[in-house]
């Protein structure tokens, strides 16, 4: 049944995408907001707000029978979890099928299987697409992690078994390494996640992060083509790109099939992403992860698509088969996505909560803008340092530049500090436009002072 | 007696974990520099530190609330 009443469980940026996505249906909004974020761009978008709780996420946007009863009393058919938060949570999806109310996303059993590191590789194994050497199921104790490291090869990576984000990897060379970091590992996966399961894997050296868009209805998939997203810090992505550049045509089609494979296998619902490590030099990916919701990345998929991937979920949830075969999805161009977070590159990055004081945002050709900013905004200091994401469109990588970079250059946000001078050095740097780089590249291109106040003409 | 202030605006902790002990009790001596709690904000854990010398009078503002940049957090017998 197609969605009529659609609550928003989530905020900033990407609660304001959504809410565009459900107007241009027809879809009737009704936004979920914190105490702190009563004032939030999306509130004052949407067709209805509601009160959820604290400020405080885990009181809040974190709190599965807060927002469920939230929906249920707004009369909501629908939920869209957004990124992050609740978005990948089983028993969230679980206790708004038990209320009647439509999940945006896949089935909650989906979400569980790819959620777990372990059976979704399992799943990906069975359904034939590549992963990285590594032990057949959970490890335990530190012998049997010994063992299995023996065969899959140094350097190891360990991660725990229900972990996320990247919290808990270490890197193992020896054995003697891994006799020591294995309990600290554990430890720390037991404190974090309540399972200390862990989970080893041959360290793919300078790997790129690769990833597949998909979008299946539960019977058929296609995917959307590939991104790049190797630039992170913290492991965390701050420049992303569709597509991959440094992929020839015949491994193209090969990764993508492999994640369409892999997301017909499971019957997948919605829009979901296939992460893979792609090894240059051996021209192997490996598939590593599946993120069961959109991403914060999506739009450069969309721009180069020209598909709504947030409309398409919520069509999907409401019922309707796959509208796009797979010959139907064309690639035009080339697009890339910086991250604009309230933080202060030149002071390690510090987060900056400000005012919003003077607003001027790029427009032009190829330029988008996804954001969550008016002028007179107080950023709350309880979340995400994410305010925004400057997309540019070109007709190949280096005219995206070029684009990415005017944007840049006419972004004024008066009152805070940004990531804006962080992705003006990267436009201007050989190696970004050369395209070579990888997922280790930036934080050593940071500890080497490339971006000073001197490096970006004393600009912030 | 002086007030320690958080720097930044977030949510005020006075324990390094849930299970570990406050940074300081009542009494306590304290030396510059000493981290006297942690501000969480935008998902950043920063260290507010004693800038003076001298006792520990207490918190004056309670553990995992929400502050306000300037907000004082604990005093100081200085």
């Amino acid at each position: 049944m197609a969605i009529e009443r659609l609550f928003i469980a989530n905020r900033g940026e990407i609660a304001v995408r959504v809410i565009r996505a459900a107007r241009e249906l027809g879809i009737h909004t009704i936004q979920a907001h914190s105490e702190a974020d009563a004032d939030m761009l999306a509130v004052k978008l949407a067709d209805e707000a509601v009160c959820i709780g604290p400020a405080a996420a885990r009181d809040s946007y974190l709190d599965v029978d807060r927002v469920v009863a939230a929906a249920q009393k707004a009369g909501a058919d629908a939920v869209h979890p957004g990124y992050g938060f609740l978005s990948e949570s089983p028993r969230f999806a679980r206790a708004l099928e038990a209320a009647g109310i439509t999940y945006v996303g896949p089935s909650a059993d989906t979400i569980e299987r790819m959620g777990d590191k372990v059976a979704a590789r399992q799943a990906a194994e069975a359904a034939g697409t590549p992963v990285v050497p590594g032990s057949k199921g959970r490890i335990e104790g530190v012998d049997e992690a010994a063992q299995v490291a023996a065969q899959v090869g140094y350097p190891v990576m360990i991660k725990a078994a229900a972990g996320g984000g990247g919290r808990g990897i270490r890197i193992a060379d020896t054995e003697d390494e891994l006799r020591k970091l294995a309990p600290q590992a554990q430890a720390e996966a037991q404190a974090a996640f309540g399972d200390g399961g862990l989970y080893l894997e041959r360290a793919v050296r300078d790997p790129r992060h690769i990833e597949v868009q998909i979008l299946g209805d539960g019977h058929r998939a296609v995917h959307c083509f590939e991104r790049e997203c190797s630039l992170q810090r913290r492991r965390q992505k701050v420049w992303e790109e569709a597509g991959a550049v440094c992929l020839d045509d015949e491994t193209r089609q090969a990764l993508c099939a492999s994640a369409v494979a892999l997301a017909e296998a499971v019957n997948y619902s919605g829009a979901g992403t296939l992460e893979f490590l792609y090894d240059e030099a051996s021209n192997e990916f490996f598939f590593i992860e599946m993120n069961t919701r959109i991403q914060v990345e999506h739009p450069v998929t969309e721009m180069i698509t020209g598909i709504d991937l947030v409309q398409e979920m919520l069509r999907i949830a409401g019922g309707e088969p796959l509208r796009l075969t797979q010959d139907q999805i064309k690639v035009q161009g080339h697009a890339i996505e910086v991250r604009i977070n309230a933080e202060d590159p030149l002071m390690q990055f510090m987060p900056f909560p400000g005012q919003v004081g003077a607003l001027h945002l790029p427009e032009g050709e190829g330029i988008r803008v996804d954001h969550c900013l008016y002028e007179g905004y107080q950023i709350p200091p309880f979340y995400d340092s994410l305010i925004g994401k400057v997309i540019a469109h070109g007709a190949d990588r280096a005219d995206a530049i070029n684009r990415l970079r005017g944007a840049l250059q006419a972004f004024r946000v008066e009152g805070l500090k940004t990531t804006v001078p962080l992705h003006l050095a990267l436009a201007d740097d050989p190696q970004v436009q050369a395209g070579t780089f990888h997922t280790q590249w930036l934080e050593p291109w940071l500890d080497a002072g490339n971006l000073t106040p001197a490096a970006t003409g004393g600009t912030s | 007696m002086a007030d320690v202030q958080t720097p930044l605006p977030g949510t005020f902790y006075h324990r390094p974990s849930p299970e570990d002990a406050p940074y300081k009790s009542k009494g306590d001596a304290v030396a510059v520099g000493d981290v006297i709690g942690l501000i969480e904000v935008m998902k950043t854990f920063i260290e507010v530190k004693a800038e003076v010398a001298g006792t520990f009078d207490g918190y004056t503002t309670e553990n995992e609330s929400a502050v306000t940049a300037g907000q004082v957090l604990a005093t100081v017998d200085a």
